[in-house]
């Protein structure tokens, strides 16, 4: 198992023994065949028990997983004559948000996700992720078009954030970010986004005023990074993992408190095990969504919109 | 970072006295209103946290809490604000008095935190809401307040907003927001980072009425509230040497390991690099919001005509 995390770490040492005693049993000719079934045996039960029992953190490891599917991985694997499109006509060509047009099962739809890069040099030239205001109002020109066209829209989000720097401030991160709040409010166009790994704040939301909102079962959507907060509310940024846990940050709390409409499995171990499979249960996703979705007329769509996110928050009354 | 926005404000106790020599801090009383023995005296005398200038509070509070030294304005309550900004100093209705916060994710000490803001601002919440007149114009205007939790937005603060925001439609009046905020409100996780797409979508409705936002942004705006209704105005107004961005200075400086020109992310800076409308000294503030507001009516004052009145066009057609 290649890129595996520390809380996968028996398991991958069970693993090792199980091939080690195979290799045994062909080189040497020792039968251990009983001893492999039942060592293989214990790596189930072991798995079903890591990965059956994964606590916020853990789950936060997985989205953050270097070989995790990114926008790029689905936009390959679920659609078809996918043409990239560039540029915010203002400024420039941010990469840490790709944007363009394809067909999902032969009809024209718009896709726009955060990029995160494959290796180092991928993930400078993708700012690792993290999108500056040009990015985000690439994205809203991409929308725009969606809009003007009937197009429905897809989004990926992955994000650790919008990027903290000085020209993004310089350049308006605060108001590129609310901008897209605002206009995706007035999309009279079906719109469906996807947590498919980091999920992290304003710069996550700011491709998410969905319809309807999808999380993959290891992703998370957090206020903030697990461990910005834990350095805004304890002082510590090492807190991550307390954090993580009093957050309420994975799918199933965030579908508890009403924020995301459903969960979208993964293959045991993440997504990135069988990128294939989970490319199969999104699209499966997306094609019923759009399914219920394409029966709204715009008015009907932006009005939904609406109430989705007016009913999102916790009060009470004196 | 929040505290590096706050760190630097003072405590500003009322405690009427002329008495220049040193309080003596007797009992229980002095005690509460955090009277300490000083060299300057809180309540009585501040010094400015800019520029050092000592004045006497009751100079201070003349001058609008700005600082006649170097013109730092000091942050000001939600009442304050609104006694400086409505006719006769208060709202003719406040909105949703009655919502209160709960605490969604169970997060330990949050209510206590809450109670104690409660007590001690004597708000139910991060920001006040209502209708009022401005130099006679019926507006709804909705002012966040410092004291309370860093007005930070969490739910109640995201459902006020949107609620003033669907009042202003209904009433079809303009509506002005003062922010100062630290951002979201972490104790909500991501139902506070909601509110940002909840009170953004009012305005995208308050929008498409054709009916007048004008945002002013006062010391500190940042984060969630700076991303979302704060930057969405019609007009984006901001007072002089406020703090507002996105990200805090000092998370910056941690991701490009580089030192920030002094005055990185003032409203000034802003202005310089076209994320401004105005800068608006406190002052001036009410006759300009006035000004702007009799600008967009379509029941002008008297002796005020609309383009539509006094076009030569009218005569033709
Ligand atoms: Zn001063």
């Amino acid at each position: 198992m290649a890129g595996e995390l520390p809380f996968e770490k028996p398991l991958v040492e069970l693993h090792d023994k199980i091939k080690e005693l195979r290799r045994f049993t062909e080189e040497k000719g020792i039968d251990f065949s009983d001893e492999v079934k039942r060592l293989e045996q214990k790596a189930k039960e072991l798995a079903d028990q890591i990965y059956g029992n994964l606590t916020p953190w853990q789950r936060v490891q997985l989205a953050r997983h270097p070989e995790r599917p990114t926008t790029l991985d689905y936009i390959q694997l679920l659609f078809t004559d996918f043409m990239e499109i560039h540029g915010d006509r203002l400024f420039g060509d941010d990469q840490a948000i790709v944007g363009g047009i394809a067909r999902l099962d032969g009809r024209p739809v718009t896709i726009i996700g955060n990029q995160k890069g494959k290796d180092t040099k991928d993930n400078i030239r993708r700012n690792f992720g993290m999108a500056h205001p040009e990015g985000y109002r690439k994205a809203l020109r991409i929308m725009e078009q969606a809009n003007k066209f009937g197009r429905p829209i897809i989004c990926f989000i992955n994000t650790s954030g919008a990027y903290p720097g000085k020209a993004a401030e310089e350049r308006g991160q605060s108001e590129a970010i609310a901008r897209n709040l605002r206009q995706m409010a007035t999309f009279g166009v079906p719109i469906i986004c996807v947590v498919i790994g980091e999920g992290g704040s304003g710069g996550a939301l700011a491709i998410g005023v969905g319809n309807r909102v999808f999380m993959l079962e290891n992703s998370y959507y957090s206020v903030i990074a697990p461990e910005s907060a834990a350095a805004i509310l304890w002082r510590d940024s090492s807190l991550g993992m307390r954090a993580a846990e009093t957050m309420k940050i994975t799918a199933p709390d965030l579908l508890e408190l009403g924020v995301i409409d459903g969960i979208i499995p993964e293959p045991f171990g993440g997504a990135h095990r069988d990128v294939a499979m989970q490319a199969d249960a999104v699209k499966k996703v997306l094609l019923e969504q759009l399914e219920q979705l394409s029966q709204l007329s715009p008015d009907e769509l932006v009005q939904d919109r609406y109430e989705k996110f007016k009913q999102i928050g916790e009060y009470a009354s004196l | 970072m929040l505290k590096d926005l706050f760190g630097k404000k003072r405590k500003f106790a009322t405690v009427p006295s002329e008495n220049l020599t040193r309080v003596p801090a007797s009992g229980d009383q002095a005690k509460e209103a955090g009277v300490r023995e000083k060299e300057v005296p809180e309540g009585l005398m501040n010094k400015c946290p800019h520029c050092g200038t000592i004045h006497y509070s009751k100079d201070l509070e003349k001058n609008l809490r700005v600082c006649k030294g170097c013109q730092y304005h000091y942050s000001i309550s939600a009442p304050e604000r609104l006694a400086l900004l409505l006719d006769d100093g208060v709202l003719t209705e406040e909105f949703d008095t009655d919502l209160i916060t709960s605490n969604p994710l169970g997060f330990p000490g949050y209510l206590e935190k809450l109670e104690q803001d409660m007590a001690n601002t004597n708000l139910n919440e991060a920001v006040v809401t209502g209708e009022g007149l401005l130099e006679g114009n019926r507006i709804v205007v909705g002012v966040m307040d410092s004291r309370f939790r860093m007005a930070s937005m969490g739910s109640v603060v995201g459902e006020k907003i949107t609620r003033a925001i669907e009042r202003a439609i209904d009433r079809r009046l303009p509506f002005i927001l003062f922010s100062a905020s630290g951002g979201a409100r972490m104790q909500e996780g991501v139902l506070s980072l909601m509110q940002m797409a909840k009170t953004s979508a009012a305005l995208a409705k308050l929008d498409r009425e054709r009916l007048l936002y004008i945002s002013v942004l006062t010391n500190p705006t940042f984060g969630g509230v700076s991303a979302s209704f704060s930057s969405l105005g019609d007009y984006n107004i901001a007072e002089p040497g406020a703090m507002i961005g996105f990200a805090g200075r000092r998370v910056i400086e941690q991701t490009i390991r580089q030192e920030l020109p002094k005055d990185f992310q003032t409203a000034e800076f802003l202005l310089q690099n076209g994320q401004l409308d105005m800068v608006v000294h406190r002052k001036e503030m009410r006759s300009t919001l006035a000004k702007l507001v009799e600008m967009h009516t379509s029941t002008p004052r008297e002796g005020v005509e609309t383009w539509q009145e006094s076009s030569p066009l009218k005569s033709l057609s």
